[in-house]
């Protein structure tokens, strides 16, 4: 079961075809959730300025420095060319050791942070992509006591991401953008 | 298969490792060093935590082997081209006032850094009175930066960075194609000495205008960065830089104000007096 009262922590992944729905969800977020949220995006060129863009203008997106605290209110974006960690203590920590699923940044190796240092505290959202990264992390995720959402796969520009995920767990929730942002805002105005 | 360790668990092999082989990880950062024993797991094929617990006990070479893994670095040539930049534009001209200079790679991992570092000092005509001093905790990791050979497939992103951070040679000058391997032309490495050193154990061991220690920090946790930054305070010529990673910072150290920032977005650093 989810908490009543939000999450502690929100880690989004996506690939090919998330980042428009990534600014739809950063939008959608109440001004109210002070909950840090993660982002990790396997990296195009200029992912940064896009986000942005896609964004309102009073959240700003932090690409954190290595043992930076995780702080509320804040948005972070896995830096280019690390693997992006939480630790249990609540700091990042940078890894820039292989890559994993031909990537690195790689949702995997969050997800599975998250899921060690926040547990049942920890949402994890995956989005559209076109490999299988971040599918066992949301599980892991989810095995932890947390709740994984994963993009409805006929919704999502490519499927291959979240429907590995889903073929992963039944117990991986899977929805449309407008009601991942509804669930979202629902746990944070409904106390 | 093992997915995932416990903190307890975590905790118990350090303790294993460091009461039946000195090396001491309390000081890594948890998030990470985890990652690292999980990977080796699987590529061992151990499949449980027990097995994994009992062969670092009685095998010696099997720990070997697992410290070398999780201490293995991975590096580029010229990577971050800006910072080489930097080097090449303000910060040698500075270190071009020394008769001897004295630079410190520490986690030099296989030495793509080193080798960029020679470039630049020989491009700016001070090679022959630059002494490099390459170290890593890593046997393994020496041995290879002693070959001085690099992947092949990797020499056309190294030339693009080379070219990035203003060289203006032929960057296949600088080594030797010979299959799929590019050998590094021996008199790039005739000054730079390789040998082993332990940034948590060992201790201070010369004098130096440049300290390069990127991406390593990224490893340890903040009292750990602490003690390192000591280390290098001490290794550090008055007004000596301290170069870190992109995103490793100096901001958390009770050290921070013993050193000056020389440029914020690439952590170059200088010891105050």
């Amino acid at each position: 079961m989810t908490p009543a009262t939000g999450f502690d922590i929100i880690a989004i992944g996506g690939s090919a075809g998330s980042l428009p729905v990534m600014g739809k969800l950063i939008r959608a977020f109440p001004p109210e959730m002070k909950t840090p949220v993660i982002l990790v995006l396997h990296r195009l060129k200029n992912v940064h300025s896009e986000l942005n863009k896609l964004m309102s203008a009073d959240r700003q997106i932090i690409e954190p420095e290595d043992k930076e605290q995780v702080k509320p209110g804040c948005i972070y974006l896995a830096p280019q060319n690390y693997h992006l960690l939480v630790e249990p203590d609540g700091t990042f920590s940078l890894d820039y050791s292989e890559l994993v699923h031909y990537s690195r940044p790689a949702i995997d190796e969050t997800f599975f942070s998250v899921a060690a240092a926040y547990g049942r505290r920890a949402l994890g959202i995956l989005l559209s992509g076109a490999n299988s990264d971040g599918a066992a992390g949301l599980l892991r995720i989810v095995k932890n006591g947390g709740t994984g959402i994963a993009q409805d796969p006929e919704e999502a520009e490519f499927e291959i991401m979240p429907l590995a995920a889903i073929e992963l767990s039944h117990k991986i929730d899977v929805m449309r953008t407008d009601d991942i942002a509804t669930f979202i805002r629902s746990k944070y105005t409904n106390k | 298969m093992v997915e995932d360790i416990s903190n307890t668990e975590l905790q118990e092999l350090i303790y294993i490792i460091q009461h039946q082989y000195g090396y001491d990880f309390n000081d890594y950062a948890k998030a990470s060093l985890k990652r690292r024993f999980v990977r080796f797991m699987s590529h061992a094929g151990v499949t449980t935590l027990v097995e994994f617990k009992v062969r670092l006990q009685t095998d010696p070479a099997f720990f070997r082997k697992m410290v070398e893994y999780i201490t293995v670095n991975v590096t580029e040539m010229f990577r971050d081209p800006g910072f080489y930049k930097l080097l090449r534009e303000e910060i040698l001209p500075r270190l071009a006032t020394y008769p001897i200079i004295k630079i410190w790679h520490a986690g030099c991992a296989t030495g793509e850094e080193v080798y960029s570092m020679a470039i630049l000092l020989q491009e700016a005509g001070l090679l022959e009175r630059s002494r490099l001093y390459a170290t890593d905790m890593n046997a393994a990791n020496l041995e290879k930066a002693n070959a001085g050979i690099v992947p092949m497939k990797w020499m056309k992103d190294y030339t693009h960075n080379y070219i990035q951070s203003g060289g203006r040679h032929d960057f296949s000058d600088y080594y030797t194609a010979r299959y799929d391997s590019a050998i590094i032309h021996p008199s790039l490495r005739k000054n730079i000495i390789f040998f082993q050193h332990n940034l948590v154990t060992d201790q201070v061991f010369n004098e130096f205008q440049l300290i390069c220690c990127r991406n390593v920090f990224i490893y340890f946790n903040r009292a750990l960065q602490e003690k390192v930054v000591s280390l290098f305070y001490d290794s550090l010529a008055t007004r000596g830089y301290l170069a870190l990673g992109m995103k490793e910072t100096l901001l958390f150290s009770k050290e921070k104000k013993k050193f000056e920032v020389v440029n914020g977005p690439y952590k170059i650093f200088r010891r105050k007096l």
